[in-house]
């Protein structure tokens, strides 16, 4: 079991401290997962580069001592796959909200999945947009309310897990700011993976989602993604009906794309110039 | 000599520059920029990739710039357009990389594929914001090959993305062409690596190399850090990028002259109708009109005083282009109403024929007493410059 209250403090950048997040805000405890992770694995954090989107989650580059990119709205992954691709020795994490991955830059996601780059995508999925102030998100379920979708969502939300299963990515996994242990296994095993890793966590943004449903404060939150999620490995289908699993969807080896591009060099005869 | 298209020649110069990361999307009439470098950089131990959209195409080109790569994508209208947003991040971010786009008749999909000069305002202006950024243009297919290479040059040295602007009848046609041994520019590296501020000057580490650091498109200070609300520092860190392209004006402004020392009518063209205008100067001056040439090889920064000087000594200007009038604007903005400076358009996706420019200027001067003088009296007789 991970200690709790270890000092990760190295793992942050203090000069942007504090941050943006609201009070209450699931980033945090996504954040402090992902510092954990960087902890385990020792990786020498001027070979890390965390790369975000736009939104809140797209602040998180700012906050890890890693190189940080800070992009532009759903083009994370299509940056992070120009940056591993020019120093496969890197290694690449993207932070990227709902509206990231789903929406706006839901082609690159799909595509990233199915060429199965050694990128690890941390999806952060608050169901909400909350930076631009509580507009429905390609994740907020249906019927739900935000300040788009007053009278209920009419639109079905994407589920980020079948979308990367289905697009071919070789981890996939989901857990929530609920279960914050389970946050930086999640994470160290997706960056272990030698492939495309997906890990979506649910989160809570008590500012916007929260208030405008209903569901309380922050604790009552968790509580509310207590109830929402399941571990999928015991799961009989009548227990799935209204809930969400979680857990590890997916972990298989297929071949890596730098690793295959290696292989392209060769048959093209590499020539150097003298 | 060699028989090469346009789009080869782009990608002959981008892998003889050094290029090393190539992401981009198909789309006539840059295609074959693509091929070629799917072909050529895993040869050279480099990297191609196809993206699923323009979009993906610069985003990746500026991910692998910031690794080390030198790096370029290629395109048409359409795609520029959707390469706009991810431009300016280019630029904010003063990262190293070239886009070419092969120009076809627009807007929207227009066109496809008849050549066109309508995209040389957007180059300038097509992300938002004020920004630095450096646009070039061929009217051969060796200069096409010089120009990859200008273009890598000039955005390697100064950390400011590179427009390379083709068109349809650039990129398709073939010239014969001995390729030239030309002088390739790196990025430069920090002296001192510990405490090296990314965003202090032209200088550049990759991911990887040195402290960790911070990348935004938000306005930042010297350090790479978000300063997002202090507008006096995005104001002076905007000023000073500017300010790099002023001090090496001479290095980045690119073009070629004929015949400016006895010229009384100037013509001012730009990529392939630079070469009609070539032969109307010869037709114009066999009809006792003395015309010269001034052919802009860079487009942008624009080279406002070489032309407000060129003003000084000529009676009139005729600016042709294939477009309803682009680059018109700033040729007056230059001249201040010195002389008469007469737009020539057309945007049915055709050239001018020289005659069509040489009747154009006929029209603006009733003087018929040029003489032939012999070549080589004077620096502005002829030839290529850049200081």
């Amino acid at each position: 079991m991970p200690k709790t209250g270890q000092d990760l403090s190295k793992y942050l950048r203090q000069e942007m401290m504090p941050n943006v997040w609201c009070p209450g805000c699931g980033h945090g405890n996504i954040t402090r997962g992902l510092l954990t992770s960087l902890e385990r694995l020792q990786l020498p954090l001027n070979q890390v580069v965390v790369i975000g989107g736009i939104g809140c989650s797209g602040r998180t580059p700012f906050y890890v001592n890693t190189n940080a990119m800070h992009t532009t709205h759903g083009r994370a992954l299509a940056f992070a796959t120009g940056t591993k691709l020019g120093n496969p020795n890197l290694t690449v994490i993207t932070t990227m909200g709902d509206g990231d991955t789903a929406a706006i830059g839901g082609n690159h996601f799909i595509h990233a999945c199915r060429r199965n780059i050694d990128i690890t995508a941390l999806v952060f999925n608050n169901s909400i947009y909350g930076m631009t102030g509580g507009q429905a998100a390609p994740t907020t379920p249906n019927g739900e309310k935000s300040t788009t979708t007053m009278y209920g969502n009419i639109d079905q939300s994407f589920d980020v897990i079948n979308l990367a299963l289905a697009a071919g990515a070789t981890f996939v996994a989901r857990t929530t700011t609920f279960d914050f242990q389970d946050i930086p296994n999640m994470i160290t095993r997706a960056i272990q993976h030698p492939g495309f890793s997906v890990v979506e966590i649910l989160g809570q943004c008590p500012t916007y989602y929260g208030r405008i449903n209903k569901l309380g404060d922050a604790s009552q939150m968790l509580d509310y993604e207590k109830d929402l999620t399941i571990p999928q490995e015991y799961v009989s289908r009548e227990e799935m009906i209204g809930k969400k699993p979680i857990g590890i969807f997916r972990e298989e080896i297929r071949p890596e794309y730098t690793q295959q591009y290696q292989s392209i060099r060769k048959k093209a005869g590499v020539k150097h110039d003298s | 000599m060699k028989l090469i298209q346009g789009n080869e020649a782009c990608a002959l110069g981008a892998i003889d520059a050094g290029c090393t990361f190539y992401a981009g999307y198909p789309i006539t009439p840059a295609s074959e920029i693509m091929e070629w470098m799917a072909r050529l950089l895993p040869q050279k131990n480099g990297t191609f990739i196809q993206m699923e959209d323009e979009i993906g195409s610069i985003a990746a080109i500026i991910g692998a710039s910031w690794s080390g790569a030198k790096t370029m994508t290629a395109t048409s209208g359409p795609g520029f357009s959707l390469m706009q947003e991810n431009l300016g991040y280019a630029s904010m971010t003063e990262t190293p990389c070239v886009i070419v786009n092969s120009q076809r008749g627009g807007p929207s999909t227009g066109l496809p594929t008849l050549p066109s000069q309508g995209d040389v305002m957007q180059a300038r202006w097509g992300t938002h914001g004020d920004h630095p950024i450096i646009v070039l243009t061929t009217s051969s297919v060796l200069d096409t090959y010089e120009m990859t290479v200008t273009a890598f040059n000039l955005s390697e040295a100064y950390r400011i993305p590179v427009v390379l602007l083709l068109d349809a009848t650039i990129s398709h046609m073939r010239e014969n062409i001995e390729i030239p041994k030309m002088e390739i520019i790196d990025r430069k590296r920090p002296v001192n690596i510990a405490g090296f501020l990314p965003f202090a000057d032209e200088t550049f580490l990759p991911f990887g190399e040195g402290e960790q650091k911070v990348v935004t498109g938000l306005a930042h200070g010297e350090d790479g850090l978000p300063r997002a609300s202090d507008g006096e520092n995005a104001e002076a860190m905007l000023r000073r990028s500017f300010q790099r392209m002023e001090d090496h004006i001479d290095d980045i402004l690119h073009y070629k002259t004929e015949h400016l020392d006895d010229a009384e009518m100037l013509i001012i063209s730009y990529g392939i109708t630079s070469r009609a205008s070539k032969a109307a100067v010869q037709m114009l001056r066999k009809e006792g009109i003395c015309t010269g040439l001034l052919d802009m090889q860079t487009l942008w920064p624009f080279p406002e005083k070489l032309i407000k000087e060129l003003a000084g000594n000529v009676r009139g200007i005729l600016v042709p282009e294939l477009n309803l009038g682009q680059m018109i604007m700033p040729v007056k903005a230059a001249v201040e109403g010195a002389v008469p400076v007469k737009s020539l358009t057309r945007a049915d996706g055709e050239l001018f024929t020289p005659g069509e420019i040489a009747e154009a200027v006929m029209e603006m001067t009733d003087s018929r007493v040029c003489v032939e003088v012999p070549k080589g009296n004077n620096q502005l007789n002829g030839g290529n410059h850049h200081a």
